[in-house]
């Protein structure tokens, strides 16, 4: 410590201290997500202070009206050049408006819209004691097989608080993937997190399961955010800065002044690397990555099937979104260190997800596989680091969310006595019993699997050229060796509905209200549309691919 | 703009498929005459394109190009040389015969039962794969192709994986399980050869910047587009795995056995006559005309592979107790035929196996088509339950005998000449594998005299007693291939001049020379 750090702990400056004035905040460009919080918080309100009966319409309708307007907000934005020439940064540094922020904040909007739509379903599960019931519990306090659940059931309670929850996690997935600070980031992370591990634990059905696989989301991602945070602090200790912009600078080495009060850390490359591992760690367990993704297959499997839907497609565009800027913005200097760290991260993920999946016999836990694997081929197009390997993932995120949601739909449908008849076994024959919900669930499978004329071979052909043009050729076999791994097992499950004779006693598959229908309609033409005619949308993809910094 | 023919020409049987799927289900017959009318109106198209061809024109004739995703460097091109104007007509020329052969194929078992609607369904699939299948011969960009040539898998599983055969000897329920086995082993083999081809495709748009076949080829020709040896042969092998998967090529042959023995006659034939033509038609036209010395590295093991594939598919055929695997196997020998012709780089090769992809579609429909009329009446394929079935249905054997005739190459029918153009094209380069190649002919007239011998001669087995002789129907499918099988067999010019400029062209990109014929100077 040097004597004048020593001496600075007990005098002060003679100058007068700088007075703290108002911060700007550009209320117009932070306006997307202030719309989706501040209707969070007006459906905390309508909880607290609507009648029981009307609260599911006020909430409903509220979750729409902001969604939307909030997806109104980004395009308007988007069209006022925001996306491009006039991108910045607003909120005294903390929030980034630019291509990349803009393009994933419409695709969460639209992600959370079709989300609100499932969430609402009540048409599937039979009318408790005469009243409608969605996915989620009664009162989601009460214990499972008590006298007071029993009590709420017959009351006819429903657990409307999911669609303020929702909210607030959309709010969180907006900022996160714009977020133009450590701290930022990591607020936004617990925002969209804390909702998300309350979400998975209210299902209808099979509650202890549902409550087992919030608990352990919750631990695990708890335990992932305190890492998060370790690295945030490490980084601070070696840039003396949370910004993403001071950060790179200091990382490129074209920042010469010293704060005095970390000279004996700041530019410790111990710290940087060490910092930055931690802080990536995080971002690579809220995309479930390889060896980061124990929780996805429990979360996915005992989660409300419509929470699973859009945590599946929502979580991962804004992990993804906030793992690019931060390799992009923050940590383009350590290219060389990090670059082979994520190959292994994307190999191991790729052939993980895809070997592990083979063997699941439960169609959430397969899809949660497959979104495993779904992450390693969004990682290789990350680690291209060029221009083509941000707008490809961009792509790849768009059309893998909308497929996700609509499968996810897709499993809500298929019921028998338990609810959801979510074993493999029982979808046997399922395409003769009902061929056009078979026949669409076959088009998710076979985007996700990556069948040319569809949106998921689009995705997939941009991430892969994209990392073959960034030098990345072993990523590329990797992946297409995956592929064809990963086709199996969507392959065995057309199999399953299409050739399989029906079992006597297998489920029936309910007719949804058009809300479900809407969803799973567009989840089916935008995964056909982006299959045939994706130029429009690459295009968005790629003026959208520059990051401010 | 001139009307977009070629287009045309696919996208009429993909709106026919729509149609016909869109059929209510109790108008079963009308959906069938859909489809039917559909393909002919293909064909009629797929004749247009070939009167309009012009063989000593361009190469690349009726071409379109529009921008398609910009992005990806992809355009929508198509174009025709001879030989995809041979194959063309082909694919346009075996649809109606499919159609109608299989007209009863996908009757429901049970009457009444109206939600599920397989009829509909089945000449819907048969028609989207030869939508598919004409677009992949069109296709002049590389990704159009990849698109279409992976896209075909999907239907062409839901054809072998959802009809199979009504008869098995161990019920429904096995029938079912074997049946989706071989839809599966089809799909993963040709999805895996697909994937590893998507790699190269992407490969080669890293190393040229765009897919289009012309482009990349003239750029090859004139130096400006220089790849590496290493990353040539890489490419090469990338394209040439899935062309070798879907050929079937051996050692990457077996699922094409198990699918031919588990679908419908009809289907057998998409499969073997049309779809895998694609295979074959993709090397002459990517794997030679992209990666010209890369296929010279490596003639000399495609040329064994091919010579494996002939002997080892004809061994095998000789060895079947089950009709339709012996067919299977015989198809394998020739297109261990087809990819030496391809591979010998001579023009009569070439010339050859172009040919030889037509006159094999024809005769192997044939034979195909009427061993599937003689298993729907006696509801066996093991050879072991006929016999004497030319006593009782006479037109059935003698029919039977043509198609078995051509698959033997008996001079006069169409395959004989192709055969004979391969062999002696092979012989001018590579005389000891010509010779060993010839051995696939002995063997052919084996298997086919042998299963002809045991199914049709001898005694009149008690369970083939009464058997019909083929009906009107069956008949107008068999017929017109005869016809065409003894028409090519006396005449085969039109399909050669339509093709051998074409083949000229390609061995000229590869940069080969006919080898001249030595004069031994006299002493």
């Amino acid at each position: 410590m040097s004597a004048s750090a020593v001496h600075s702990l007990w005098t002060t400056a003679a100058e007068p201290i700088d007075k703290i004035g108002a911060p700007d905040i550009e209320y117009g460009q932070l306006s997307p997500t202030l719309i989706v919080i501040g209707a969070a918080v007006l459906g905390v309100l309508v909880e607290a202070f609507v009648p029981r009966k009307t609260r599911y319409y006020a909430q409903v309708f509220l979750s729409v009206v902001a969604l939307a307007a909030a997806f109104a907000a980004v395009i308007g934005l988007a069209a006022g050049g925001y996306a491009t020439t006039k991108s910045g940064i607003v909120a005294m540094g903390a929030v980034a408006v630019d291509g990349p922020a803009l393009f994933l904040q419409g695709t969460i909007l639209l992600a959370g819209i079709l989300g609100v739509f499932t969430f609402a379903e009540r048409r599937l599960d039979p009318a408790a004691h005469g009243n409608r019931v969605d996915s989620f519990a009664a009162q989601a306090a009460s214990v499972p097989g008590s006298d007071s659940e029993k009590a709420a059931v017959k009351a006819g309670f429903t657990t409307t608080e999911v669609f303020p929850l929702l909210l607030f996690a959309v709010g969180g997935m907006l900022i996160f993937p714009a977020a133009n600070d450590l701290l930022t980031l990591f607020i936004a992370l617990e925002v969209f997190s804390l909702p998300l591990y309350l979400l998975c634990a209210v299902a209808r059905r099979k509650r202890l399961m549902s409550q087992e696989a919030a608990v352990k989301y919750f631990l695990l991602g708890a335990f992932a955010s305190a890492f998060t945070l370790f690295g945030i602090a490490l980084l601070y200790g070696y840039a003396g800065s949370v910004k993403y912009g001071t950060i790179a600078r200091v990382v490129d080495g074209t920042v010469g002044e010293v704060s005095p009060a970390l000279a004996g850390t700041m530019g410790n490359d111990a710290l940087l690397l060490i910092g930055a591992a931690m802080v990536v760690m995080g971002l690579l367990f809220k995309v479930g990555a390889v060896p980061f993704h124990m929780w996805t297959p429990d979360v996915y499997q005992g989660a409300p099937t419509p929470v699973t839907g859009f945590m599946a497609a929502a979580t991962k565009v804004a992990a993804f979104g906030a793992l690019l800027r931060l390799l992009y913005v923050v940590l383009p200097g350590l290219r060389w260190d990090w670059r082979p760290v994520m190959w292994a991260v994307a190999i191991v993920t790729m052939l993980g997800g895809a070997i592990v999946a083979i063997t699941q016999t439960d169609i959430k836990r397969l899809l949660a596989y497959s979104s495993i694997a779904h992450a390693g081929f969004i990682l290789a197009g990350v680690i291209a680091t060029t221009p083509d390997g941000v707008s490809s993932v961009l792509f790849y995120l768009g059309a893998y969310s909308f497929v996700t949601i609509g499968a996810f739909a897709v499993v809500t449908l298929v019921r028998d006595a338990g609810g959801e008849a979510t074993h493999l076994s029982k979808w046997a024959g399922l395409g003769r019993r009902s061929p056009l919900v078979a026949a669409v669930f076959a088009v998710f499978l076979l985007a996700f699997a990556g069948i040319p004329l569809t949106s998921g071979f689009a995705g997939k052909f941009a991430v892969f050229k994209a990392a073959a043009e960034g030098g990345a050729g072993a990523i590329v076999v990797v992946g297409v060796i995956s592929s064809a791994i990963a086709a199996f097992f969507y392959i065995r499950v057309i199999v399953l509905m299409f050739f399989s004779e029906p079992r006597p006693e297998g489920p029936t598959v309910a007719v949804p209200s058009p809300l479900t229908m809407t969803a799973i309609g567009v989840g089916v033409a935008v995964t056909l549309v982006l299959g045939v005619a994706p130029q429009y949308f690459l295009d968005l993809a790629s003026q959208a691919g520059v990051f401010v910094r | 703009m001139s009307f977009p023919l070629l287009t045309a020409t696919a996208v009429l049987p993909a709106l026919g498929a729509i149609a016909t799927a869109a059929v209510p289900a109790a108008r079963r017959t009308a959906a069938k005459w859909l489809a039917l009318i559909v393909s002919l109106a293909t064909l009629v198209l797929a004749a247009v394109v070939l009167v309009r061809f012009d063989p000593d024109g361009d190469r690349y004739q009726l071409t379109e190009s529009h921008a398609w995703i910009k992005d990806f460097g992809v355009r929508y091109e198509l174009g025709v040389d001879g030989i995809a104007v041979a194959m063309i007509a082909l694919t346009a020329l075996l649809i109606p015969f499919i159609i109608l052969a299989g007209w009863h194929d996908a009757d429901p078992l049970e009457t009444g039962s109206k939600r599920w609607r397989p009829t509909q369904g089945f000449f819907a699939l048969i028609l989207l794969v030869e939508a598919m299948v004409i677009i992949s011969f069109e296709a002049t960009d590389v990704f159009l192709f990849y698109i279409f040539f992976e896209a075909m898998l999907i239907p062409m599983y839901f054809l072998i994986g959802g009809f199979g055969d009504r008869a098995h000897e161990h019920g429904e329920a096995a029938a079912s399980t074997q049946r989706s086995y071989a839809a599966v082993k089809f799909l993963l083999y040709n999805l895996v050869g697909g994937l590893i081809m998507l790699a190269a495709v992407i490969g080669l748009y890293v190393v040229a910047g765009n897919f289009s076949l012309t482009q990349i080829a003239e750029a090859r020709a004139n130096g400006t587009l220089d790849m590496a040896t290493s990353t040539e042969r890489w490419l090469f092998l990338g394209f040439f795995f899935a062309f070798a998967v879907k050929a079937p090529l051996w050692p990457l042959h077996t699922w094409l056995p198990n699918a031919m023995q588990e679908s419908t006659a009809p289907v057998a034939v998409l499969i073997t006559a049309v779809v895998d033509k694609v295979g074959t038609f993709a090397m002459l036209r990517f794997c030679l005309q992209l990666f010209p010395e890369a296929s010279t590295w490596a003639t000399p093991a495609i040329l064994v592979l091919a010579l494996i594939s002939i002997i080892y598919g004809a061994l095998l055929a000789v060895g079947q107790r089950d009709i339709k695997r012996l067919v299977a196997y015989a198809s394998i020998s020739h297109f261990g035929f087809i990819v030496l012709g391809i591979f010998a780089m001579t023009s009569q090769g070439q010339s050859g196996a172009t040919l030889y992809m037509v006159n094999h579609g024809i005769s192997t429909a044939a034979l195909m088509l009427v061993a599937g009329f003689l298993i729907s009446r006696r509801g066996s394929r093991l050879i072991a339950d006929y016999g004497g079935v030319q006593k009782v249905a006479p037109v059935l054997a003698g029919t039977f005998l043509i198609g078995g005739l051509a698959t033997l190459s008996l001079p006069g029918l169409a395959p004989f000449v192709s055969e004979f153009l391969v062999l002696v094209g092979t012989f001018a380069r590579y005389p000891v594998i010509g010779i060993i190649a010839t051995v696939g002919i002995v063997l052919a007239a084996l298997y086919t005299l042998v299963l002809y011998q045991r199914t049709m001669t001898g005694p009149v087995k008690a369970e083939v007693e009464g058997m019909p002789d083929l009906r009107v129907r069956e008949l107008v499918v068999v017929a017109p291939l005869i016809v065409l099988l003894i028409f090519l067999g006396v005449y085969p010019k039109p399909v050669t001049d339509i093709v051998n400029p074409a083949v000229k062209q390609t061995l000229s990109d590869v940069q080969k020379k006919d080898p001249q014929p030595e004069v031994e100077a006299s002493k």
